[in-house]
């Protein structure tokens, strides 16, 4: 990108110009504009269904228009609603996913590094995740209230498969010829743990964490799907029965926003430790 | 003096790597390896660095039984496997845990120095050309002054400039402390250019063929005759070993006296 600016303005005849003025933002990576070109297409598509609507083309009535949705999202957040339900929702998450997280890591880096405790547990794992997340909702129900217990539970349920998947596939298959390496310098397990291991999954654990925050999120709808007064999910329910189909897609678009925000939260916490691997990570 | 008695490797699967090596290296000596793929040097050369169990033998250095990693053996792969998440620097100090930190500072500071990498120190490997990335290999083996240091083809994967400027790399390294030096390698060059010794292999089962001294003063003249003569006689060495494995090998000695004597 920069070296075709570059390019075309050493070609032509005003480069001197050209190349003046570019050179303070070729300096920060020259932003790539055609980011901006997936903004293209919802953008139109919502344009078109707000000009329908105006100009009484549709209803509108069961899919409102986008000025309708920004004004119930603007409503929510002035009442404050919309702030108390996205800090529970995100609570919810929080808590499930550190739960299903840690148990994850530790389970997955058990079944990982020794091939014994891989035979006793690994079967049983698997075994379980061949279950539906969701069927467990009615057990934790009778186990744990319908309140929040039952919610934490079932997200860090849905946390747990992936992380555990993903830390013991990535600590199967740490290179070889660097274990050897630290075999030569007669590392003891715990040093190989530590100064080998540990580093070598570091980027699979990163996104076996992305995915199982991914899934926490799924299954917080899930959750409050089955019975809350507050949250995000509350509000999808509530907007069903109340037949207010604009609350519905405020509070889609509010998971969206969320679920997008702790995502880049979490790669930028986990950026300085994956930084020196040699892959083209800027696509993820 | 590294010792090597009746050594042999026998594969789970049946293959026989080694078959009864035979082989003393002097102290400070740099032996090389030679022969074609299959006759067993990587795996001679893993069993001596104690990443393999032999099936019979004794390995001993210094009358002492090596019977896995030592600290006093080091070992150069043939790919640089270095950690991708250590600087140049971190990498060369992999293997000097134990040490008080300005002496590990310094060992490093000299390494990276010797191997002219110093203005690399804080990138990462991925920084690095494929001839840097074995220099600074090689410099993680010497930092921590083995006694033996195992070298599995580390050039093979460069190109001839960048060989001969390690090879002179590699020298330099070893003028310091010389350690006992063991060589695999399949370039007979490269055998001539480093070795005392060269020793050529023979596959199925691996075993020694014959030992050819290389007296030639150092440095060598790559372009002298007496360079030349020597590839020549490996070569001759290295194609009996291949054509008549069955044969009893001609002692290249016994050529020798031959040749004084018309």
């Amino acid at each position: 990108m920069t070296g075709e600016i570059v390019n075309s303005a050493w070609s032509s005849h005003e480069g001197a110009a050209a190349l003046a003025a570019p050179a303070s933002t070729e300096k920060r990576r020259a932003f790539d504009w055609r980011i901006l070109l997936g903004f293209l297409l919802p953008i139109a598509v919502a344009l078109l269904w707000e000009a329908a609507v105006r100009f009484g083309l549709a209803q509108g009535r069961l899919v409102p228009p986008p000025s309708r949705i920004l004004t119930t999202l603007w409503g929510l957040a002035k009442t404050g609603e919309l702030w108390t339900h996205t800090w529970m929702t995100l609570w919810r998450v929080l808590v499930g996913f550190v739960i299903g997280a840690v148990a994850g890591i530790v389970l997955g880096a058990l079944s990982g590094s020794s091939k014994t405790t891989r035979q006793i547990l690994d079967p049983t794992l698997q075994a379980l995740r061949a279950i539906p997340s969701i069927a467990w909702v009615p057990l934790f129900i009778l186990w744990l209230g319908i309140f929040e217990a039952s919610k934490v539970a079932l997200i860090a349920v849905g946390v747990f498969f992936p992380v555990y998947l993903g830390i013991a596939g990535a600590i199967l298959s740490v290179d070889r010829k660097l274990v050897e390496v630290g075999h030569v310098f007669r590392l003891s397990r715990v040093q190989l743990a530590r100064r080998i291991l540990l580093p070598a999954v570091l980027p699979e654990a990163v996104i076996a964490l992305r995915s199982g925050l991914g899934l926490g999120f799924m299954f917080v709808v899930a959750a409050e799907f089955m019975g809350a007064s507050e949250g995000l999910g509350y509000l999808l329910v509530d907007g069903q029965q109340m037949g207010k189909p604009d609350q519905i897609l405020a509070a889609i678009i509010a998971f969206a926003l969320l679920g997008k925000i702790a995502d880049s939260l979490l790669v930028a916490a986990t950026k300085p430790l994956v930084r020196w691997q040699d892959t083209v990570r800027e696509r993820l | 003096m590294l010792n090597l008695e009746h050594l042999s490797k026998t594969y789970a699967d049946g293959t026989r790597a080694l078959s009864d090596i035979n082989l003393v290296v002097q102290e400070g000596e740099i032996v090389s390896l030679i022969g074609g793929s299959g006759c067993g040097k990587t795996t001679l050369l893993r069993l001596i660095a104690g990443l393999d169990q032999a099936s019979a033998g004794r390995i001993s250095l210094d009358d002492e039984v090596l019977s896995g990693p030592h600290p006093a053996v080091g070992i150069v792969f043939q790919e640089p496997r270095l950690l991708p998440w250590l600087s140049v620097a971190d990498n060369i100090a992999f293997g000097l845990d134990g040490l008080p930190a300005a002496e590990k500072k310094a060992r490093v500071a000299h390494a990276l120095d010797k191997i002219g990498l110093v203005e690399h120190a804080d990138r990462w490997p991925r920084d690095l050309s494929g001839g840097q990335q074995q220099r600074v290999s090689i410099a993680r083996a010497f930092v921590t002054n083995p006694k033996v240091l195992l070298l599995d083809e580390p050039f093979s994967a460069l190109d001839a400039f960048t060989r001969a400027s390690l090879h002179e790399h590699l020298l330099a390294l070893w003028e310091e402390t010389r350690p006992t030096v063991v060589l695999v390698t399949h370039d007979v060059q490269e055998a001539v250019t480093l070795a005392d010794r060269a020793i050529v292999m023979q596959p199925k089962p691996g075993r020694i063929f014959d030992e050819l001294p290389l007296t030639l003063s150092r440095p060598r003249d790559k372009t002298g005759l007496p360079f030349e003569t020597s590839v020549r006689r490996i070569l001759t060495a290295l194609d009996h070993s291949l054509k008549a494995p069955q044969l009893q090998p001609q002692r290249e000695r016994d050529r020798q006296a031959a040749a004084l004597w018309w």
